[in-house]
């Protein structure tokens, strides 16, 4: 996993509640084995005016010239801002694989679903929440000014606006330490080993019919 | 000192390690995998050279992937034509070949919907936790397991280390009182709750649903509940165990035998909240008061009663609200105002993890019976969620009877509901569908979804547009 500790990037602005899984990567494109790729699939239907096929050649396919990503003044966006409950619906991994894949390594929104949030952080991408209120002002000065970056820095936790305004976020320590570290899960959870084996035996005197 | 939620005792009893940020190390008693969301799973724990923890912790099945038609599944996985899928559900048999772990493969009498495997064999247990790649886990708290969907790099940290990091969620308590009506079912007070407390009302909470209502149902009924509690943003939804958990799980394949089954009958008797519990959030709701659902937009918040009229976005006071409201009237075809019963229907999905038990099928035969399903309706599907449940229903003779009325009866899997094998809607086509999501394109690329129980959906095939499935109970029973 890439470590992410401070990024600078272009804004793209998302405006729609609950945006789910379905929306930002269709089930056809799930029939794929790897974890990259995802991307020129990314909120294919919306982005789209054809029906599109996994392993398809997207770059000649029609645009829907509507679609925010589609537009001039978003391309190379890398932080998305989105409203609330984003990313609800379906488990699949691959929306956010998706996002990174297009190029996204952080997300801003008053609030997200449970399972896509924590499937952000083992990819290296960063769910900011916000106060509605401050996402709102945010979605007003993104489409207000073509160009407009944000400054994110994990590290301090905090958001730097183009006019230096500071937006505070909180993040778990231990995720943050794993996206600042670029940390693997499962290898800090294996230092535990000795504790899981203790716990596991235990359980098995307990409840053994759970171990056949 | 307050007493426990269910939830509270079954994150106890499954706590490995806690850690100063909240977050925690939790135990995980069963791992269910598919085709989908395991592949990268598999391939990251080989990179890294790593080995399962414990084998027996895992049971894995194709699903979403497998095609319906007998004609294709006669071939096994050969008879797959989409290239794409079959080298998904080839991926699943090869990985758990390799590493040892069983699998009901695509022509086992076995092979299923997890969600429906799962309870079927005993796989899920009262007291367990369970996990898969796949939101719907929600299902197997029906049987007062902790249970909840988990994405593909978390199923490698369960593979790799039987744990997963949790951050505990706050307890909600949905208590639906009295008793319910005729030809209203669990499927109809999901989508009530739903409606009630919209798609991100659960968002951090563990719904527990209890009450009158919800003891009176099968296990059936609480599976489908449980398994639409993420359509309410909840990840967990929790039944308690009582003698209809327990007569369920005795004797089927992977439950506790002889010595261990009273031992474990023992230990599940403590397996609800207690009486002092506090939720940190309430909602009730009458039994009396649920009539039929029916969705009419794209998300599952949106729904109503088949009685009643689709409603308009000039109602709604949130901006963004109203903004959803007129989206998905477009993408729907429809009209603020329309009757519900005014919608024809293109096409009847009958199936899914919410809605393939064999009470499901019984149900919806039961009002297909001696009837012909509507001139206008293209294709009506039914979909059994495993083998098994369709030899029983060949045994019941269900499957006559749907024929007979000009469904089609099909071979077990996730099918229609999402859409990945060749069963989908075409563009402008709405479906009566006992599915869980009716999200833009979840059907098919511009296919208009309307989720319903298993009876209004074979209510509406025969009709050709909404009925409401009791009319056509009290018409049946007066001849």
């Amino acid at each position: 996993m890439d470590k992410f500790t401070q990024l600078q990037g272009l804004v793209a602005p998302m405006d729609r509640a609950n945006v789910d899984t379905d929306m930002i990567i269709p089930k056809q494109f799930l029939k794929s084995i790897k974890r990259s790729g995802f991307g020129p699939n990314l909120f294919d239907e919306l982005r789209y005016l054809d029906e599109g096929q996994p392993d398809q050649d997207c770059s000649g396919r029609p645009l829907n010239p509507d679609f925010v990503l589609n537009q001039a003044r978003y391309q190379g966006a890398s932080v998305l801002l989105a409203r609330q409950n984003f990313g609800c619906g379906s488990s699949r991994e691959h929306a956010p694989w998706a996002l990174l894949d297009f190029g996204f390594r952080c997300v801003i929104a008053p609030s997200y679903a449970d399972i896509f949030y924590n499937n952000c952080f083992k990819n290296g991408i960063l769910p900011i929440v916000l106060d509605e209120a401050i996402v709102d002002s945010l979605f007003k000065e993104t489409e207000a000014a073509e160009g407009y970056q944000l400054t994110v820095d994990l590290e301090a936790k905090v958001i730097r606006t183009p006019a230096g305004r500071e937006i505070a976020f909180d993040v778990d320590d231990f995720r943050r330490h794993c996206l600042l570290n670029g940390l693997d899960d499962i290898g800090l959870t294996l230092e535990n080993a000795e504790q899981i084996k203790s716990y596991e035996a235990n359980r098995k005197a307990q409840s053994p019919w759970l171990f056949s | 000192m307050a007493g426990k939620t269910l939830y509270d005792k079954l994150w106890d009893a499954h706590l490995v390690q806690e850690r100063d940020d909240g977050t925690a190390l939790i135990y995980i008693d069963r791992q269910l995998l598919h085709e989908v969301t395991s592949p990268q799973a598999f391939e990251g724990l080989k990179l890294a050279n790593r080995k399962p923890w414990r084998l027996d912790a895992n049971l894995a099945t194709p699903d979403h992937n497998v095609p319906t038609t007998l004609e294709e599944r006669k071939a096994g996985n050969d008879g797959i034509e989409d290239p794409v899928s079959k080298i998904q559900v080839v991926t699943l048999d090869e990985n758990c070949d390799h590493f040892g772990i069983t699998e009901f493969k695509i022509n086992d009498i076995r092979q299923g919907i997890v969600h429906v495997v799962g309870p079927e064999q005993g796989a899920t247990l009262p007291g367990m936790t369970v996990v898969c790649g796949d939101s719907h886990t929600a299902t197997h708290g029906a049987f007062g397991a902790l249970a909840h969907g988990i994405g593909t790099s978390e199923v490698e940290h369960v593979l790799a280390t039987q744990c997963l990091i949790q951050r505990k969620m706050k307890n909600m308590l949905v208590k639906v009182n009295g008793k319910l009506g005729k030809g209203i079912t669990g499927k109809d007070i999901v989508l009530a709750v739903i409606g009630k407390i919209g798609t991100a009302g659960g968002n951090g909470y563990a719904i527990e649903f209890g009450g009158e209502a919800i003891q009176a149902l099968s296990m059936e009924g609480r599976m489908t509940i449980c398994n639409m509690a993420i359509e309410a943003g909840a990840r967990v939804g929790l039944v308690a165990v009582d003698q209809n958990t327990i007569d369920y799980v005795k004797g089927r394949p992977f439950a506790p035998k002889g010595d261990q089954w009273a031992m474990a009958v023992a230990q599940w008797q403590d397996l609800h909240s207690d009486a002092d519990a506090v939720f940190d959030a309430v909602v009730e709701l009458e039994a009396a008061d649920i009539e039929p659902q029916v969705t009419w937009g794209n998300s599952p918040e949106m729904v109503v009663s088949v009685n009643a009229q689709v409603p308009s976005p000039a109602d709604q006071t949130d901006e963004n609200q109203k903004k959803a409201y007129t989206r998905a009237l477009e993408y729907m075809g429809l009209n603020a105002g329309q009757a519900i019963k005014d919608i024809k229907l293109d096409r009847v999905f009958i199936g899914s993890c919410t809605n393939s038990r064999i009470e499901d099928l019984r149900e919806a035969a039961a009002v297909a019976r001696g009837k012909t399903v509507a001139a206008n309706v293209k294709q009506a599907l039914v979909v059994p969620g495993s083998g098994l449940v369709k030899q029983q229903a060949e045994a019941e003779g269900l499957d006559k009877i749907f024929i007979a009325a000009g469904f089609e009866w099909r071979e077990p899997g996730c099918s229609m509901c999402l859409a990945m094998n060749a069963d989908k809607l075409g563009a402008g086509e709405h479906c009566a569908s006992t599915s869980n999501r009716n999200f833009e394109g979840r059907q098919g690329f511009g296919g208009r979804t309307h989720l319903v129980s298993p009876g209004m959906a074979a209510a509406a095939a025969i009709a050709g547009h909404f009925v409401d499935v009791r009319d056509v109970l009290n018409a049946d029973a007066a001849h």
